[in-house]
């Protein structure tokens, strides 16, 4: 490891890294702004300067930029030297030219970079006495907010947006000190990544435009280490709590997972917490007992407990679970109907398919990839997903994957991988190669160096034609020998597949491509498999009926229903699973329903007793992600009203029955302890996270900060008398400012925050080094736990994929996943619902010509038993015969996966007329 | 002197066609290399001609060329030569000239580089607003291809080269090679760091180079006759002859083609015609907007790269802005400070930020309004920007120049603006 010295201390440091991450590993304070530890350096900003000497003699010296310079043995620095300290402070000055002084009212305030480093280089006193630049802000769209005029141009946003996440529709315009950051015209960020220019922007340019409606400070903000609910990536982030409402989420980091980016659902998908559609005991909200009239009644927690307990002990109880609440209430409910009596809750499709996935990663001898590893792909195949819809965060690694042919180039050229622009304009538009097989439109498919469109059969076929390839068979497709070709020459090639089509083929289909790649290739290299999995915890709710021999499908218990007293269903609307038919099976005969969820759904409104229960943001539980990581969230703050956990409501209903299998478990650890007894695949279940007894130097963890204010005002517009802070026995976090946030596990860091870095960016004083694990990560656990270790022994898969015929003048239906209105309960949350917008119905560009139809016109949309009329979206690519629809809104819930449709133009549609407008007008 | 560069260029300043420009040994240099002289040979000639890079930096262009990636060296695709004609600093008028008037020695030029440095492509990346020397570079192009001096198989020595002229959108800053390079790929005219060098990833991330206009009309007779011939040209220690400037208060502002390092004294009065009556030199800039000020006390120094560098200013450009004593120094300062701030590309703090600081603390001066610690800005102004290194390109520190040596040579005045409260030239400016 070379040495350096900066002011004459010895540094061992990291070889090819650049001088300022050196420091910063090193844990002096070096200020920066246009570097991002994700996105390297550009020596735009000219803040990391310090001064370097030739030789032990040179006593002069001269500045150089510490994030352009390389490490070199035995190089010398100075940080304190005054010509580097006066240069940092004179940067600063001149970005206070135009800065205006509006700190109070900003909502970057108290977590603003460009704050904390004003404070480090000692700017106080501003010289420059002329006017300052002012520019016009852009509407962007609900989630971000803007204000041009605190911009100090590092550029950050502009490579971030573009660069990084692929974004197209936010650059810099103009020039000299009138560069503007913004849209060619205002209008609604197209990226799905566009919340991350809050946390990149280090100053107040780009803010959290929820966040601004119900404003707090960042130290007035209680928060906890919580996992992502909006799809099965799991990524790690950090709400913050005020007054009883969730005010907004921030990324907190995995190395691993989701390293420094959210996409816009996890960032901004939970409103619906603080929706007024939550279930309460006020009788308005549908929770309570269904009285005779049909609306419901009001009730205690204890009365709802005794008339749960009334309908079940003795009976005949079935159990549906869910894929979107954890996998302690899943194990309770299973414990407490039985396992023959337990549903998962997936519908059919689903649950075959994620059992297809578990049993892969049981057996593959591929590896299977953390996003992390995602991004050293150096060839990738995607077959039948939309990533960036259904699993954006991965989506937004395969971007960053791509670029490992520039950092090929940039290695032959001694070019570190850091010196972003210059790799950048050295590799310009050369990408590693990216095949994409998929039914229709993908939104990666702007950087794919190839795509084919294929029907969801078709795709398997087509995965099973490249094994055979592999193998030695010719094929007379060119396409099939191409893509073996590419796969076989990569070093490291990544297969990725998923759920979305609901085809365990096409699952079925990767799994052999990936074995055959890695036993039939010469050369040494490691292919990597990886799925997308539908929702939060599917991969937990699968492992959890897995090894049952004969899982009671969720079709198998509606005609058992009539067999039963009651049903007790959790955290799930059946409408997402079953049809029409099969509920009414379930919610007309004489069978109990008893629902617990949290927002209102027609699930809940034909259920007899409904019990409210607490979110993911006021709930501890473990989720367990694509990759069969099982990380543990914990409560932010504590459910109000009469709302529970659903581990709580379940384990009260438990000791009411006076279950006896269940009896003596009373606490959350109780019941991981008892799941990681229950199935050998959960035994490191345990070590996800420290239990309730955990203790840093004496103290809990505080999910408050120690300037938090107004602890003992806040209630007082109802009661002058401080209430107690609530007690949590539950949790290794404490409702609390006292203790230390610091070098604890890293599942249990609530926010980052560190002396002189009050700003997202102390997260490298909690980080081993520049992009590495945190701290907590190395001293005790990891970041979650993989469940999931493969024999490696490998499947045989027999593959008989079925083509379904159709009959001319009639189309297959696909689905299409929206990061913006599939997901159920983000749906909820209004700036989501408003970028949802309407449900469609997507057509091949012949397909609408033939119906004589345009981009946002109706369409209606007939299967065996309805008609829907849907607007229509225009597809610029689409497999033969197929047209795709988009999935969980509301107007396309009665539609399945694989319906056979016929369309015709609504006719009774006209387009709406404006009568006034204040769009397109200029200014 | 015998005239090389402007020797087809008349009192008319009518273009020079290919006949003409054939018939007064043009395309002889051309002939020369694609039959009897490899690519390593021009280079050799180049590198012994010490001829240096006639864009202001006075970089040898023989070195530059050598470190373009060469055969095995080399991975396959294209590589680049782009002419930079973006002439925009300040007081600098000569590559018009020599566009205008003699566009197919500028293509041969090109041409003969190109087969140096093995480049399949070339462009000449030229300022907008010269729309005349755009449409007879255009013309000679196309006679060049209907001649078959450019396109596939030149001459049929089996090389071959395509030609195109890009009118820049127009910045200052496109001068910069690396950030002409971004214009011409779409991108801002920001200069790029580095390493790596354009010659080893340039335009398309390929290996270019970019050289002046002026440097590139040397090249077709250096090659037709020699580095020892070319070395005679000059008349201190830099080879061959420059295109010298003057403008300012003098009787005879102009161009002339003189000796590398003719004295300024000389350029002033003989060729300039001296000061105009009534006025007396103050100073000068000797190579445009970016270089420090001379004094009467330079007069008798040789315009040489090293010896202009070494009274503490550059030879740039070598066309000079003349200061008389009835114009205002602070003025005159201010002016070329409003200029580079305006032209900053707006990519680091110091120049988007600090020029216009600057500009700021001048104007004060300049309408004096100052106190005495708006010099010590200046000051820890000069001391922030005017280093390079400190900055992402030379332009901050180049803008600083003028500055500096301003408040060096005529500090008194920017004092008098002070203590009196008003700038005291404003009685005397004609």
């Amino acid at each position: 490891m070379p040495t350096i010295y900066i002011d004459g201390q010895e540094i061992e440091v990291k070889q090819g890294e650049n001088v300022l991450e050196a420091c910063l590993n090193a844990g002096l304070d070096l200020p920066y702004f246009c570097w991002h530890p994700a996105m390297g350096s550009i020596g735009s900003c000219r803040q990391c300067a310090l001064v370097q000497y030739q030789n032990p003699e040179d006593t002069r010296g001269r500045i150089v930029m510490g994030c352009m310079t390389q490490v070199t043995d035995g190089a010398r620095f100075s940080l304190n030297a005054q010509n580097a300290t006066e240069f940092r402070e004179a940067v600063v000055e001149s970005l206070m030219l135009n800065h205006p002084h509006d700190c109070p009212v900003c909502a970057e305030g108290g977590e603003c970079h460009l704050q904390d480093m004003t404070v480090m280089v000692g700017h106080r006193d501003r010289r420059y006495t002329g006017k300052k630049n002012t520019h016009r802000n852009q509407y962007l769209g609900p989630l971000i907010q803007h204000e041009m005029n605190r911009c100090i141009t590092c550029y950050r946003c502009e490579r971030y947006y573009r660069d990084y996440a692929g974004g197209s529709d936010l650059g810099a315009q103009a020039s000299r000190d009138h560069v503007y950051f913004g849209r060619h015209q205002e209008g609604v960020l197209e990226s799905e990544f566009s919340g991350n220019l809050v946390e990149v922007c280090p100053t107040g340019v780009f803010t959290d435009k929820p966040f601004l409606k119900h404003y707090s400070r960042k130290w007035d903000l209680q928060s906890a280490p919580s996992i992502c609910s909006g799809c099965g990536v799991g990524c790690n982030i950090s709400p913050g709590e005020r007054y009883g409402k969730l005010k907004r989420v921030h990324n907190r980091y995995n190395h691993e997972v989701n390293g420094y980016f959210l996409c816009d659902r996890g960032r901004f998908g939970s409103g619906y917490i603080n929706s007024d559609q939550r279930l309460d005991y006020s009788g308005l909200k549908g929770a309570g007992l269904k009285s005779a009239d049909a609306t419901f009644a009001a009730v205690h927690q204890s009365q709802a407990i005794e008339t749960a307990a009334g309908w079940l002990q003795g009976k005949k109880v079935l159990g549906i679970g869910s894929p979107r609440a954890s996998l302690e209430s899943n194990y309770l409910l299973r414990e407490l109907v039985g396992r023959s009596n337990f549903s998962s809750g997936f519908s059919d499709a689903e649950a075959a398919v994620v059992r297809s996935i578990i049993n892969i990663q049981k057996t593959t001898v591929a590896t299977n990839p953390t996003i992390k590893q995602m991004e050293s792909a150096d060839a990738i195949l995607i077959l039948g997903e939309d990533i960036t819809n259904t699993a954006p965060r991965v989506a937004l690694a395969l971007r960053q994957a791509l670029r490992n042919k520039s950092f090929e180039l940039a290695e032959q050229l001694g070019l570190p991988e850091w010196q972003d622009a210059a790799v950048r304009n050295l590799a310009q538009d050369q990408l590693s190669p990216m095949i994409i097989v998929s039914a229709m439109d993908s939104r990666l498919d702007d950087v794919a160096s190839q795509l084919i469109s294929l029907s969801p059969a078709a795709i398997a076929d087509f995965a099973c034609a490249v094994t055979a390839s592999l193998q030695g068979q010719e094929s007379d497709d060119k396409r099939v020998q191409q893509v073996a070709n590419i796969l076989s020459a990569a070093k490291r090639p990544l297969i990725i597949s998923g759920s979305s089509m609901l085809s365990a083929n096409i699952v079925d289909s990767a799994a052999c491509l990936a074995e055959a790649l890695q036993t039939h290739k010469q050369t040494a290299q490691e292919v990597m498999l990886s799925f997308c999995v539908p929702e939060a915890n599917s991969m937990g709710l699968g492992l959890l009926v897995n090894e049952d021999k004969r899982p009671l499908k969720l079709s198998r218990l509606v005609k058992k229903i009539d067999t039963v007293d009651a049903v007790l269903i959790l955290e799930n609307d059946l409408e997402r699973r079953l049809s029409q038919s099969e509920l009414d099976l379930i919610f007309s005969g004489k069978t109990r329903v008893i629902s617990m969820d949290l927002l209102e759904n027609n699930t809940l409104a034909r259920s007899d007793l409904v019990l409210p229960v607490a979110s993911y943001a006021e709930s501890q539980g473990t989720l367990v992600n694509a990759e069969s990581r099982a990380q543990r969230h914990y409560p932010v703050f504590e459910p109000a009203a009469e709302r529970l956990c659903s581990w709580q409501w379940l384990l009260q209903l438990a000791a009411v029955m006076e279950h006896k299998k269940l009896a003596g478990i009373a606490h959350f650890d109780q019941i991981v302890e008892a799941c990681s007894k229950s199935q050998p695949i959960f035994a490191d279940l345990t070590a996800v996270a420290p239990d309730h007894s955990f203790r840093d130097r004496g103290l809990k963890v505080p999910r408050q900060t120690h300037r938090y204010s107004g602890r003992t005002a806040i209630n007082a517009d109802v009661s002058v008398h401080e209430p107690p802070q609530p007690t949590d026995c539950e949790t290794p976090l404490a409702y609390s400012m006292e203790g230390l946030n610091r070098d604890q596990p890293a599942s249990l860091i609530p926010y980052v925050w560190s002396p002189g870095w009050n700003s997202n960016q102390s997260l490298q004083k909690f980080q081993a080094e520049v992009n590495g694990p945190l701290k907590g990560a190395l001293k005790h656990s990891g970041a979650g736990q993989r469940l999931i270790k493969s024999t490696q022994q490998g499947l045989e898969y027999k593959l008989k994929v079925p083509h379904p015929r159709m009959q001319k003048g009639r189309w297959q239906l696909l689905p299409m996943h929206r990061v913006h209105g599939s997901e159920e309960l983000s749906a909820y949350t209004d700036e989501i619902a408003e970028l949802a917008a309407q449900a469609f119905v997507a057509l091949g560009e012949t397909v609408a010509e033939k119906l004589g139809v345009a981009e946002g016109e109706m369409v209606v949309v007939s299967t065996a038993d309805q008609e829907i009329s849907l607007q229509v979206k225009v597809l610029s690519r689409v497999a033969k015969n197929c047209v795709g629809f988009s999935v969980g809104f509301d107007k396309t819930r009665s539609l399945r996966v694989g319906d056979s449709v016929a369309l015709r133009r609504d006719e009774s549609w006209q387009p709406p007329q404006v009568i006034a407008t204040d769009k397109g007008g200029g200014f | 002197m015998e005239k090389v560069l402007t020797r087809n260029i008349g009192p008319d300043q009518m273009p020079t066609d290919m006949t003409a420009y054939k018939a007064n040994g043009g395309y002889v240099g051309l002939r020369k290399a694609l039959s009897h002289m490899s690519p390593k040979d021009c280079l050799k000639v180049i590198s012994d001609s010490n001829l240096r890079g006639r864009g202001g930096a006075g970089f040898p262009t023989g070195m530059k060329w050598s470190f373009v990636p060469t055969e095995d060296k080399c991975t396959p695709g294209h590589k680049y030569l782009v002419c930079n004609a973006d002439e925009m600093e300040p007081g600098t008028f000569k590559d018009r000239l020599l566009m205008e008037c003699d566009p197919h020695q500028l293509i041969e030029g090109m041409i003969l580089s190109a087969y140096t440095i093995g480049a399949d492509i070339s462009y000449i990346f030229i300022r907008g607003e010269y729309v005349v020397a755009i449409q007879r570079l255009r013309d000679a192009i196309a006679e060049c291809y209907a001649k078959g001096y450019l396109g596939d198989n030149i001459l049929d020595s089996g090389y071959s080269l395509n030609m195109y002229v890009h009118p820049s959108a127009g910045r200052y800053i496109c001068g910069e090679e690396t950030a002409l390079i971004n214009a011409l790929e779409g991108k801002r005219a920001n200069p790029r760091a580095k390493p790596p060098f354009p010659q080893v990833s340039g335009l398309w991330g390929r290996p270019t180079i970019v050289n002046n206009v002026e440097t590139l009309c040397n090249i077709p007779h250096i090659i037709d006759r020699g580095a020892d011939w070319f070395k005679t040209l000059g008349r201190g220690e830099d080879s061959g002859s420059k295109l010298f400037g003057v403008s300012g208060k003098v009787k005879n502002p102009g161009c002339w083609e003189l000796p590398m390092g003719t004295p300024i004294r000389e350029i002033l009065e003989d060729h300039a015609g001296g000061m105009r009556d009534g006025y007396q030199l103050k100073g000068l800039l000797p190579g445009g907007g970016s270089t420090d000020f001379l004094v009467p006390e330079h007069l008798d120094l040789a315009m040489d790269y090293n010896v202009i560098g070494a009274a503490g200013s550059r030879m740039g450009t070598g066309t000079m802005i003349v200061l008389d004593d009835r114009s205002c120094p602070v003025a005159m300062v201010l002016n070329l400070i409003r200029f580079f701030a305006q032209e900053s590309c707006g990519f680091c703090t110091p120049c988007r930020d600090g020029l216009p600081w600057t500009r700021q603390v001048l104007e004060d001066i300049e309408s004096g309004c100052a106190e005495s610690e708006h010099l010590e800005t200046l000051a820890y102004q000069i001391k922030y920007i005017g280093a390079i290194g400190n900055t992402h390109c030379a332009l901050a520190p180049g803008a600083m120049e003028p500055l500096q040596s301003a408040l060096k040579y005529f500090y008194d005045d920017f004092k008098q603006h002070i203590s009196g409260g008003q700038c005291p030239y404003h009685s005397k400016e004609a």
